[in-house]
């Protein structure tokens, strides 16, 4: 069983990765998206998407999907930030994990765009990461966690 | 200026931290050379031919004397002594030690500087005209907008691993000052039929391997919508961008390939998600950005006078009176002109600054032009703010120092990027053949009958010199491992943007000067009246100078 850290702690992983040989995967099992697309009741349903497929397909499912899984195949490939954001501005309050080979020093950059679980390539390093996530406490930009820019709470805080 | 508050304090202080541990990580080998190459690189550093190369961040090429001491220190504790204005408005140090780079970005942090950025393939340091606020053309002051971009683009957690580097510039006046064609956004402030102010946005203009001028994604776009929008061009260019290729992976290439009419009907799609949400610019932002840049306590002083004593002062010291005509420009307040300090001094590298100049700049700018200095893209520096009856004492001192070269806007004031000398990218030298040439043209007579020409010299595809853009530019090229110069011609980084043509065959180095002035007679002998070299290339076009240069060289 792969872990994984999940809303800042580590944690043991609950779901099956992806296994393209299945057909009708089960409930616990992640799809990959043609899998998923395919399923007849998507409740409860986990999806994984690869750099290169948009979440669109996934946005008129946002209540009954549980988990969405992006994965990173190389840490340099961004698209997996915009795939987040686009999740979460769209309503999605499942999980939603990083797979793959990211580093930890973009756990902060990830987290604010809407991942709350984050399971590494390289699992040795887990407990060191975890501190990465708070390498920033205070940021100029809204994102998917903190919706206000600092210019709207800069002068919240002066009134 | 803008002035750090807590937040912004916090903000550069974490990022030094978070890099110093990261420096650390990668010292004891917790790292792996290529997971630390974009941590570094967004933190300014390169690793280059000879030493690691730090690029610090002048955001919008605002400095205050304060930083320009700093960076003096800088330089003496952690290099060699002096510091290279890059194209780009910021400050390179070519030798600092990786190790050392943490505490000189915590030494940075100190007056309100950092190196977020200034590298990689993330939003860079977002850049404007050097004369915004003191220009008589200008529309309206950019450097508030400069800012609020700035901000928003800090460690913006959505575009730090795109496609490939994403480069902004913002202009207000009448003439571009800031090649906005030529960037990966070009934003211009311009008024509607009503007269309301709101933003021009191009899209898809850049250098390097392709150049291209930026095509019009929005005509006008009200201010309020600056950052959303600018999300959502970055947002369809995050996803959509090439990255299968580095040299396909500009947003140029992508707005070709799509065209612009789909590029615009994409972003407008992506906008809906976030338009007049938070990240909405509210006017009290816009206020409170205007703020820092409102016009420093100007004498008031009677300007026509002031213009009679200059002029006569100019006519009687006629040295004196050719660096006022040369050097200086009109500024929109009487009694004021804007200085250009030239940092084009035959035999010295083009855009390099000592540690004592700088300390001098320093102290001059806090005597006569409110404590502010400014980076240009041209590689010199701005004292904005001077009063006209203090440029006398303010010339001989410059004078002194080498920094009153007269020659701002003329062949000698060469851009040129490092080069082979230092650059790990470049295929060929730069400086000697900017030095060859500035030898060559040492009369300062024949250089001003030229008129303005801007002579710009890359040292390899990547255009850092922006050859593409000059009158005449020169490219270094690689052929069969014997370093080349290609020449081209007609380019132009103003309104009337136009990249160069190609002359023809590339030259050896030691033949340059005299391509250069194969190239120059051929204008002096066609030229019309008044007609500059590139009114005179595009109305003669490239034969002539192709027919003299290469009979020349046969």
């Amino acid at each position: 069983m792969s872990r994984l850290i999940k809303q800042g702690h580590i944690t043991d992983d609950t779901w099956l990765p992806v296994n393209v040989d299945i057909i009708q995967p089960a409930p616990g099992q992640i799809c990959n998206l043609e899998q998923w697309l395919q399923l007849a009741d998507r409740n409860g349903s986990a999806v994984q998407l690869e750099p290169g497929q948009e979440p669109a397909p996934l946005f008129d499912f946002v209540e009954q999907i549980q988990l969405v899984v992006i994965h990173f195949p190389v840490f340099t490939d961004g698209r997996g930030f915009s795939y987040a954001r686009d999740l979460r501005e769209r309503g999605y309050r499942g999980e939603l994990r990083a797979a793959g080979h990211f580093i930890r020093d973009q756990l902060t950059y990830l987290q604010r765009c809407g991942f709350d679980a984050f399971q590494m390539a390289e699992e040795s390093g887990l407990e060191e990461a975890v501190a990465s996530l708070r390498d920033f406490s205070e940021h100029y930009q809204a994102a998917i966690d903190q919706p206000l820019p600092l210019f709207r709470r800069r002068t919240q805080n002066k009134h | 200026m803008y002035v750090y508050d807590q937040y912004d304090q916090k903000i550069v202080d974490e990022r030094v931290a978070q890099y110093r541990d990261q420096t650390d990580r990668f010292l004891a080998g917790k790292i792996t050379e290529e997971e630390f190459r974009p941590l570094r690189l967004q933190n300014g550093l390169y690793v280059q031919r000879l030493a690691p190369m730090l690029r610090i961040a002048v955001p919008y090429g605002l400095l205050n004397s304060k930083q320009l001491r700093k960076l003096a220190q800088i330089t003496r504790n952690y290099d060699k002594g002096y510091a290279h204005i890059s194209t780009r408005q910021n400050v390179q140090l070519n030798w600092p030690q990786l190790s050392d780079v943490p505490d000189i970005l915590a030494e940075l942090a100190t007056v309100q500087m950092h190196a977020i950025q200034t590298s990689g393939n993330c939003i860079r340091n977002t850049t404007t005209d050097q004369f915004a606020g003191v220009a008589g053309d200008e529309l309206e002051d950019p450097r508030p907008y400069c800012e609020i971009i700035r901000q928003w683009s800090t460690l913006h957690p959505e575009f730090a691993f795109l496609p490939r580097k994403f480069k902004i510039a913002v202009c207000g006046s009448d003439q571009d000052r800031a090649a906005i064609h030529h960037h990966d956004i070009g934003i211009e402030l311009v008024a509607d039929s009503l007269g309301e102010i709101g933003f021009k946005i191009l899209v898809g203009g850049g250098l390097g391997r392709t150049p291209m001028i930026g095509s019009v994604v929005c005509e006008w776009l009200d201010k309020k919508h600056l950052l959303t929008y600018l999300e959502a061009i970055l947002r369809v260019y995050n996803k959509h961008g090439r990255r299968d290729n580095k040299f396909k992976a500009r947003i140029k290439i992508l707005v070709n390939a799509m065209g612009v009419e789909a590029f615009r009907e994409a972003v407008e799609h992506e906008w809906q998600a976030t338009k007049d949400g938070p990240t909405t610019l509210t006017d009290e932002e816009m206020i409170r950005a205007r703020e820092f840049f409102d016009a420093p306590d100007y004498q008031v002083v009677d300007g026509d006078v002031a213009r009679i004593e200059l002029d006569e002062h100019c006519a009687r010291d006629r040295i004196f009176g050719n660096w006022v005509k040369r050097n200086t420009q009109v500024h929109r307040v009487p009694g004021y002109r804007i200085v250009t300090v030239s940092l084009k001094a035959t035999g010295f590298a083009p855009g390099d600054v000592t540690a004592e100049q700088l300390e001098l700049l320093a102290e001059l700018s806090d005597k006569y032009a409110f404590g502010e200095v400014r980076s240009t893209h041209q590689q010199n520096l701005v004292l904005a703010d001077v009063q006209t009856s203090r440029l006398y004492a303010l010339w001989q001192q410059l004078q002194v120092a080498g920094l009153a070269t007269p020659n701002i806007g003329y062949l000698t004031d060469i851009i040129c990027c490092p080069g082979g000398d230092y650059c790990s990218l470049a295929n060929a030298k730069s400086l000697p053949v900017a030095e060859a040439i500035q030898s060559r043209f040492d009369d300062l007579d024949y250089v001003y009958d030229l008129g303005p020409i801007e002579l710009n010299i890359s040292g390899c595809m990547n255009a850092c010199g922006h050859h593409h853009i000059g009158h005449i530019g020169v490219l270094g090229v690689d052929k069969k491992g014997q370093e080349y110069y290609q020449v081209c011609l007609g380019g132009s980084q103003s309104k009337d943007a136009s990249i160069g043509n190609i002359l023809g065959p590339s030259f050896k180095q030691e033949d340059m000067p005299d391509v250069i002035d194969n190239i120059l007679s051929t204008y002096v002998t066609l030229r019309e009246e008044e007609e500059s070299f590139l009114e005179t290339y595009r109305r003669v076009g490239i034969d002539p100078f192709k027919a003299r240069v290469y009979v020349q060289a046969d």
